[in-house]
């Protein structure tokens, strides 16, 4: 695959010292490749936030190293440091635009701090605009937008200094589920078109399962797991992991039953019975093993994890059964985990 | 009624014309200068505290310091402590030249809070966010917490203007002109209350003016008010 673009080596960060010292983050060690969206999960305080601003070096790591396209951001000083993060943009959570500038000036901000002049970086902040949806809505002060929309200009806004990174910090926590997907879309459209390397910090499994490559899973300051998204689905192997993945965090290998199957809810109508279905059209007998599943405007969001009988004619017809359901995708899990 | 109006204006008119003028230009000329050295020291007394974008310790107390013993020293002694500082400055300590220095003085370290707590209300998310693309302090301050705060920062002129108004009738009282020397020459010491309670009337309308015309200012140029 393509060649890295952040390397994090022994990192290590501690809040203050002595016996009050919180260890935020005992030696990391991330491989982040260029083009991909990687994802990095972790409860709240597990340490994420202050993972991805060492990548910028809004937090200056306590020990280790910090290597974005090729140079080490520690041994940066100030000037270089403000040059190298032209490279390295970032949203955030709570959208963090100036609320007294517009859409369209807000876009230019970061082009004026790098002392563009006036008529080009409009001109790229109308392209901006319309890269992200939003290029009737450039006079629109942030107070007047939507999350959705905000987030939007966030994104233009992070884009406007053409950056090779871009670290999104819970992002779409604060949207509805709709707007975090239609975000979610621009992210992954992005990445695509302009080959922007995405740094997606959540603490929502279908932020990751939509949109990233690869993830890590962060658990009191340290890596607990790391690796495709497919396969840490399909096979998690630390505790948190399978906290994620699993619904209530159920332990697969003392579930009683031959063959298991997750099933991912992604906003198709809730009003279908499937599992009812399931066992009326195909006459396979299935057992929920645990479920996470929400109803947001009669659209259903979640997981559920579902035991089939030891059959492999019967559970082979249940996989198809639910793999031309839309809006859902089922994958096998390993039992033996 | 009229009529005692009509010789009341013919008698004192010019008086509280001159005055009110001694009022304003005092008030005026002591604010503008005051923010010039108020605002900086605002702006350095928020980035130097630990969590600011640039924090210095010890600027950081020390600017402090100055501003608490600035702002815990009345008024009218300052007038006194400052006289020879005075006359070197303006070149005499009477008159409404002679009330600028001191005003200007006490209404600095009064000005550097309410700045401060201006720039302080600034979304720390904001500044991150211009952190992160690499803006440098000067930068954050003039394009980030200076704009960002303006309508906060408009309302407190406005705070400062009236103060200063009000520390210029106490200048006058000893001998500084405007409005606040005609109420105490002519109302106290002349038996005049008829002057003293025009003054009033001129500086509640002053104030009344100056406070919509901020708040008016402030609320039109606030873009998160729509």
């Amino acid at each position: 695959m393509s060649q890295s673009i952040i390397q994090i080596q022994h990192l290590n960060k501690t809040f203050g010292t002595g016996e009050s010292a919180v260890h935020a983050l005992e030696d990391i060690n991330l491989d982040i490749r260029s083009g991909e969206i990687f994802g990095i999960i972790g409860l709240s305080g597990a340490g994420k936030s202050t993972l991805v601003r060492c990548m910028n070096l809004l937090e200056r790591p306590t020990s280790g190293s910090v290597i974005v396209d090729g140079q080490d951001m520690t041994k940066l000083n100030t000037k270089e440091l403000n040059k190298a993060r032209k490279s390295i943009s970032m949203i955030f959570q709570s959208f963090n635009l100036l609320m007294q500038r517009n859409a369209l000036d807000n876009i230019c901000f970061p082009l004026e701090l790098m002392g563009v002049g006036r008529a080009k970086a409009v001109k790229k902040a109308r392209e901006l605009l319309k890269l992200v949806g939003l290029e009737a809505r450039e006079k629109a002060y942030p107070a007047q937008m939507s999350g959705g929309q905000k987030q939007r200009v966030a994104i233009a806004r992070a884009l406007a200094t053409d950056p090779k990174v871009l670290l999104c910090d819970e992002a779409t926590s604060a949207l509805d589920p709709t707007t975090t997907a239609s975000i979610l879309e621009l992210l992954k459209e992005l990445n695509q078109k302009l080959g922007v390397t995405v740094v997606v910090i959540t603490h929502q499994m279908n932020v990751i399962e939509e949109i990233c490559h690869r993830v890590a899973i962060l658990d009191g300051g340290v890596v607990a797991e790391a690796g495709r998204v497919s396969d840490i689905f399909a096979n998690p192997q630390s505790d948190i992991g399978r906290q994620f993945v699993y619904p209530d965090g159920a332990k697969i290998s003392q579930l009683p039953v031959g063959r298991v199957i997750r099933v991912v809810f992604n906003g198709g109508s809730s009003y279908e019975p499937l599992i009812a279905s399931l066992a009326i059209d195909c006459g396979v007998k299935v057992n929920i093993l645990g479920a996470d599943t929400r109803n947001i405007e009669g659209k259903a969001f979640g997981s559920m994890l579902l035991g089939l009988p030891e059959s492999p004619v019967e559970t082979a017809k249940a996989l198809q059964y639910l793999q031309r359901q839309s809006d859902i995708s089922v994958e096998e899990v390993n039992s033996h985990a | 009624m009229l009529e005692t109006l009509t010789s009341f204006w013919a008698e004192y008119g010019d008086l509280l014309i001159t005055g009110t003028r001694d009022t304003l230009v005092m008030t005026g000329v002591s604010t503008l200068f005051a923010y010039l050295i108020g605002l900086p020291i605002g702006v350095l007394l928020n980035i130097t505290q630990p969590h600011g974008i640039w924090p210095q310790k010890w600027v950081n107390r020390i600017l402090g310091w100055i501003v608490n013993i600035g702002r815990s020293i009345p008024f009218i002694i300052l007038i006194v402590m400052l006289l020879e500082f005075t006359k070197l400055i303006v070149g005499t300590k009477m008159g409404v030249r002679g009330a600028i220095p001191p005003l200007v003085i006490s209404a600095a370290p009064f000005i550097a809070r309410m700045v401060e707590t201006s720039l302080a209300e600034v979304d720390a998310g904001v500044v991150e966010a211009a952190q992160s693309m690499g803006a440098t302090r000067f930068q954050i301050v003039w394009k980030v917490y200076l704009p960002e705060a303006k309508p906060s920062l408009i309302l407190g002129a406005s705070i400062s203007l009236i103060t200063i108004l009000g520390y210029t009738a106490i200048a006058g009282a000893i001998g500084a002109g405007g409005l606040g020397y005609l109420a105490v020459s002519y109302g106290y010491q002349r038996f005049t209350p008829s002057v003293m309670w025009a003054t009033v009337v001129f500086i509640v309308v002053l104030v009344q003016v100056i406070q919509s015309v901020f708040s008016w200012l402030s609320a039109k140029m606030d873009k998160r008010l729509r």
